[in-house]
């Protein structure tokens, strides 16, 4: 994983609240035993017509929306199933931050091993994300602030570990592999 | 200091405790693996010269690409397609290559996994069970912390048992009051999600307390915690009793004679003690409740099966005005009207949700001596509930409704295996989401019980079971 410290790019919104994964990327692209190309399923049914014709009105296929790399969605964004093709499929299509005003706890969980940064916002200045298509944010992992669209800067919850392994590029497997000697000893004592 | 039931099991699992820098090492009992979560995460260990580090921890099996027809005569098995073979060919590879106890394909213990793991006894109360699946929640119902974790983190437990967790908060829910004759646990789960709403357990852990939970069979309980994170939360948890110890007493991974003796006392100190505080409680009646049904896509939007779809209109909400209406476009539904006699195409009866011999029975009490009006699948939850469903004749019900019988398997719950409906089509369902195309591209999905799913295959229309369950 590359280490992330600031994310600029002009947003993406999709207002719609309780965005699941099915939505994400739908369960026939599932069958795979890799991870590579998910970007191309990345909102499936919603981005085509039919298998490939893209629908103009999505928002993804809206030229406006060519090399952004932050999505602003509605409330609850990533719910339901566990599978982590939703955010290599973000991943893979370009997304490296989305935002909400509450995100599912598996998908963030996997999001974040991915380097995909789950950003929570207060309400308030959620709306204004909400409220301008198009505009640059800045993200800062170090100091967990977006900078929004108004100049002003709005403060967003990261765990400390999250954080650490985010701007240093730290997978979490070695950091696990790295307990063993308390790891044995737990399993000693059961 | 009291504890809740929760706690009691996180203690128990910390390896290193939490600190600001770091999330707790958290032990895992139990990982249970597919074909679906899982190759990316074999992968990994196999770049990385890694092992599988407690094999004898780790139970395999396999169930979302798997045919629900039977094997042909030649011997092979009628796939949908390469991709599903792909799949269930690099398990049965995997699980070889890392001495992992796998039943696959074939094997007369195969089945959905979530029906599969306590059948074989390998869910047991106070454990820690971890699967790459979000229905994992499924497990609490026997008194064990279970939720679900995605292929990342699939890998860590396999090559560490381990995983790196934040403690998450604790939701008390407390149903008093008897279930009226009708009303099962997934009624009674729909009713839960849509009071809490859909991401309301978000970051909890729910214990499911109070007299008409203890009512509930271990199949029901089963039902209420696979259903909690369809409110959000990753695991619903409900406490061990005579209940659990007699439905786990002799399965093939239970301890047996001594073992068993001091298992069971130790598993009798698990519930939450008098006076445990939680960070949220909620609670509700359950003798008012009815047979429950989904209009929308998403598992909270959810009515009594005599009642009438909600009307936009009445929202002064403008996001969940939009959310409602967004909902009603994609199913094709109009404000206020009745959902009962709404015309259905197809019906489901299976799942890790509603799979389960309890289930099969039920949706057998309504469909006997009636024909079915649509295309009807009962899919067992595994080759055990099969084997037991055909030995009291529920196999010979169903087809003789006119339904069809299958091979275990998750089916058209989320339609890999090439079980499913096509755009348009409504569908009552005994599964878990009715997100858009979750049973099919365009397809249109109500959530209910086994009962409700029969009486509506019987009409060819959502209907109430219940005046068809009389004198039966």
């Amino acid at each position: 994983m590359k280490p992330i410290t600031i994310i600029e790019s002009r947003i993406v919104v999709m207002p719609r609240e309780n965005v699941d994964t099915d939505q994400i990327i739908p369960a026939r692209f599932l069958k795979v035993t890799d991870k590579e190309g998910l970007g191309e399923a990345l909102f499936c049914d919603w981005r085509y017509e039919g298998v490939d014709k893209p629908r103009p009105d999505f928002v993804l296929n809206r030229p406006e929306a060519r090399g952004c790399q932050v999505l602003v969605a509605g409330d609850n964004f990533g719910c339901g199933s566990s599978r982590e093709h939703a955010p290599w499929a973000l991943v893979d299509y370009g997304f490296r931050a989305v935002i909400s005003t509450r995100i599912a706890d598996i998908f963030r969980n996997n999001a974040l091993k991915n380097g995909l940064v789950p950003v929570v916002l207060e309400p308030a200045a959620h709306a204004k994300l909400l409220a301008a298509p198009g505009a640059k944010v800045r993200i800062d992992i170090g100091a967990q602030t977006v900078t929004l669209p108004d100049g002003s800067t709005a403060p967003f919850p990261l765990d400390g570990f999250a954080r650490y392994c985010l701007m240093n590029g730290v997978d979490e497997l070695g950091f696990l592999l790295a307990q063993e000697e308390a790891i044995a000893k737990f399993e000693s004592k059961v | 200091m009291p504890r809740t039931l929760f706690e009691k099991v996180w203690d128990a699992h910390v390896v290193k405790p939490e600190s600001p820098d770091t999330p707790a090492v958290l032990y895992v009992d139990l990982h249970l693996v597919h074909e679906v979560t899982s190759p990316q995460a074999f992968s990994v260990l196999r770049a990385r010269g890694l092992k599988v580090r407690r094999p004898e921890r780790t139970l395999a099996t396999m169930d979302h690409s798997t045919p629900t027809l039977p094997r042909r005569p030649d011997g092979s098995w009628p796939f949908a397609d390469a991709q599903n073979e792909a799949q269930v060919r690099a398990l049965e590879e995997n699980a070889r290559d890392f001495g992992v106890e796998l039943h696959g394909l074939g094997d007369d213990a195969q089945g959905v996994v979530h029906v599969f793991g306590p059948e074989r006894g390998a869910t047991q109360p106070g454990m820690t069970v971890v699967c790459g699946d979000s229905h994992t929640a499924t497990h609490g119902a026997f008194g064990a912390l279970a939720f679900g974790i995605g292929t990342s983190e699939v890998g860590h437990v396999l090559a560490t048992q381990c995983l790196l967790q934040r403690r998450p908060r604790t939701l008390a829910v407390r149903v008093d009051g008897k279930l009226s004759a009708g009303v099962t646990a997934k009624d009674l789960v729909l009713a839960i999600i849509a009071r809490i709403g859909v991401g309301g357990g978000t970051g909890h852990v729910i214990e499911y307390q109070g007299p008409a939970i203890r009512a509930l069979s271990m199949e029901g309980r089963m039902t209420l915690c696979n259903m909690s994170i369809e409110a959000g939360a990753r695991a619903g948890m409900v406490a061990p009793d005579d209940a659990t110890f007699q439905w786990l007493a002799g399965r093939p991974r239970t301890p047996k004679g001594a073992a068993w003796e001091a298992a069971v006392a130790a598993w009798r100190r698990l519930p939450s003690d008098a006076g445990a505080r939680f960070d949220r409680e909620v609670a509700i009646d359950g003798a008012v409740l009815a047979p429950m049904i989904t209009f929308g896509t998403n598992p909270s939007q959810g009515i009594p099966v005599n009642g009438r779809v909600p009307d936009p209109a009445a929202e002064s909400d403008a996001q969940a005005r939009s959310t409602l209406e967004a909902a009603l476009r994609y199913m094709g539904l109009r404000p206020g009207q009745a959902i009962a006699g709404q015309k259905i195409d197809a019906v489901f009866v299976g799942s890790c949700t509603n799979g389960r011999l309890e289930d099969l029975r039920a949706a057998a009490s309504v469909l006997r001596d009636r024909k079915v009006k649509v295309r009807t699948l009962v899919v067992p939850g595994s080759h055990a509930v099969k084997r037991a469903a055909e030995a009291e004749g529920l196999d010979r019900i169903v087809k003789a409704s006119g339904a069809e019988w299958r091979e275990p398997g998750c089916s058209m719950c989320i339609a890999m295996n090439g079980d499913d409906i096509k755009a348009g089509q409504y569908c009552v369902s005994t599964s878990n989401r009715n997100f858009e195309g979750r049973q099919g591209k365009g397809g249109r999905t109500l959530l209910a019980s086994p009962l409700t799913a029969a009486a509506s295959a019987v009409a060819g229309a959502v209907a109430d079971a219940r005046p068809l369950m009389e004198g039966r």
